[in-house]
């Protein structure tokens, strides 16, 4: 990434222009979408699965029969900036769940279901189509409501969840904070919480030797570290792991509404640090249901319906959208 | 395969520090501590030469040392195989949470027990001295069972850990099974002294009393036997293989159960 994308990318209302993002699915995003396609930009966000090809500037390849213009303008300013390094791409992405109608997980219960062929299952689709790529030292917001697939698109990014159909390539290390202390071992002192912990985020031995007080410092837990972690307190708790998970420079940082970790002043530490880490440049992935925050901190957005994109470009647009989508659903 | 190798690297030192983990946690709250490791084994013991001291005739081999030799694998085994067969439901709340190559899981929860185990082969060694058995170039040959007994713990315990993912019902099915185990690895009796011996077929077929019978000839200075030094490595190596195929399988699937 050059310089002057960085600098543009961490101040994006100072310069819209840089604001790269597109998207052709949703009907009631086209026009919007239009506009800022249009601009110097690298494609961020394709929705459709035909599209999302990444070298889809080059070919100047956009889909749909309205925009063949916009790929002439697209190609001259791509020679004078060379779009940032995409890493992470998603492509026609899709997450199937099983539902038992009745939870089995008795042998006797399942065998009885087997002869009766009454195993039936409920098919969800938790991600269904969805194609998007994030370029290097993007923050993207990751908007919808509750039950919208949020959460399992971050867990398919993080590796925890395995798509059912499409493909994810993540190009750089992902540290997700998206249960602080999730690996912790509650009976394990926060001092050997911190190895376990860190272990588990691939942190070598000798570097988490070297980080320790920081940790331990950073995390305001003084003489508390060594007391088992089943005594600490939930906020206690959260500190010492985002402690913990941020003490490396991530290159990609996944929150999943982590930002209200610990009590005010600690609050205002965690978002001062984040901070710090964004402006080196670090990608973020944010989920939340609250607009503002996106608008506050993200400089890209998109938003999930049922398992779906349906939009994505630029954070102030697809949060004002956002905002429309809920008061509608408040009318209705 | 590389690309396994690299992922494996990457987090060795959280399968040391799983490893740690469960060591430590096992014998924090008492007062003896990892001391409890020799105590176990010593004090089982002495149980069983009291009460069963009777079963073993003049020549035959040194009762406690016999008896030890047999309890010291099975009780290995046991307890890696339990711990294995939890190790995925156990640490749910991680696997939801962080991405680390499942295996760990299993493969952490055996290596602790095999650690433990070895430790606990002083008092084997401690008993054998005081005893006074001889012990000749035979005794190398236990390198064999000590070896196909990890593999063969590992391998079970990975298909136990895929089967529990997906029936609980596993847990206590599997003490029984533990228990037809225990008796048909012959620890405190020998299976030729069994008066009718109707069933000699199940020992046969119990791998792990093949490596106990060569883990016992190479104590007591006698050459291994060859059927079943050949059966227990042809039965470690199929469980190990079909456990790692098994889990490998259905990994991905863990998420959506647990």
């Amino acid at each position: 990434m050059t310089e002057e994308n960085k600098l543009e990318n961490i101040i994006p209302e100072s310069a819209p222009a840089e604001v790269t993002a597109e998207s052709n699915t949703a009907p009631e995003t086209a026009d919007t979408e239009a506009t800022v396609e249009s601009q110097t930009a690298p494609v961020t966000a394709d929705v459709q699965p035909t599209v999302g090809v990444p070298e889809a500037e080059e070919t100047g390849a956009t889909e749909g029969t309205g925009e063949k213009p916009a790929t002439e303008e697209k190609k001259k300013p791509k020679k004078k900036k060379k779009p940032a390094k995409k890493v992470i791409e998603i492509e026609g992405l899709g997450v199937r769940f099983n539902m038992a109608e009745q939870k089995v997980d008795s042998l006797k219960e399942y065998f009885i279901r087997l002869v009766h062929r009454n195993l039936k299952y409920k098919e969800f689709w938790a991600l269904k189509d969805v194609t998007f790529s994030i370029r290097k030292g993007d923050r993207v917001g990751i908007l919808g409501l509750n039950g919208a697939g949020k959460s399992t698109l971050l867990k398919v990014i993080a590796g925890v969840l395995k798509a059912t159909e499409g493909t994810v390539t993540v190009k750089e290390s992902v540290v997700p904070l998206l249960e602080l202390g999730a690996g912790f071992d509650k009976d394990y002192t926060g001092a050997e919480n911190i190895y376990l912990y860190g272990s588990m985020l691939g942190y070598k031995r000798d570097f988490i030797r070297e980080k320790f007080d920081e940790i331990v410092k950073f995390s305001e837990l003084g003489d508390f570290i060594n007391v088992p972690v089943k005594n600490y307190s939930s906020g206690m708790r959260a500190r010492l792991g985002f402690s913990i998970a941020t003490i490396v420079d991530p290159q990609i940082l996944i929150l999943d509404e982590v930002l209200s970790v610990g009590d005010a002043k600690f609050k205002k530490k965690s978002a001062n640090k984040l901070k710090k880490m964004m402006k080196s440049g670090v990608t973020v992935l944010l989920v939340s249901h609250q607009s503002d925050q996106v608008r506050s901190i993200c400089n890209k957005a998109i938003i999930l319906e049922h398992g779906r994109l349906i939009a994505s470009g630029k954070a102030e647009e697809i949060c004002d959208q956002y905002e429309e989508m809920i008061n509608k659903d408040k009318q209705n | 395969m590389p690309n396994a190798i690299r992922n494996f690297s990457k987090f060795r030192y959280l399968l040391y520090e799983l490893i740690k983990k469960d060591i430590k946690l096992k014998y924090r709250s008492s007062v003896l501590g990892v001391l409890w490791t020799l105590l176990e084994p010593l004090l089982t013991m002495i149980v069983l030469t009291v009460v069963f001291s009777g079963l073993l005739g003049k020549g035959d081999d040194n009762f406690p040392v016999y008896i030890l030799c047999g309890r010291l694998l099975y009780s290995f085994f046991s307890a890696g195989t339990k711990t294995a067969l939890k190790s995925i439901r156990k640490n749910s709340s991680t696997i939801k949470k962080v991405y680390v190559p499942k295996y760990m899981y299993p493969l952490a929860s055996t290596l602790s027990s095999y650690i433990i185990f070895l430790i606990s082969l002083i008092v084997l060694v401690g008993v054998a001295l005081y005893e006074q058995v001889k012990i000749t170039g035979a005794i190398f040959g236990a390198i064999f069972p000590l070896i196909m007994i990890f593999f063969l713990t590992l391998g079970v315990g990975l298909i136990l850990a895929v089967l529990d993912v997906f029936f609980r019902d596993l847990e206590y099915l599997w003490t029984v099974i533990l228990m037809l185990i225990m008796y048909t690895c012959a620890i405190f009796y020998k299976v030729e002294s069994l008066k009718s011996v109707t069933n000699e077929w199940i020992f046969k077929i119990n791998p792990l009393y093949s490596l106990i019978v060569n883990f016992r000839n190479s104590i007591f200075g006698r050459p291994l036997d060859m059927y079943h030094f050949w059966y227990a490595l042809g039965f470690s190596a199929a469980v190990m293989l079909f456990g790692c195929v098994l889990f490998f399988k259905k990994q991905d699937r863990f998420i959506l159960y647990i």
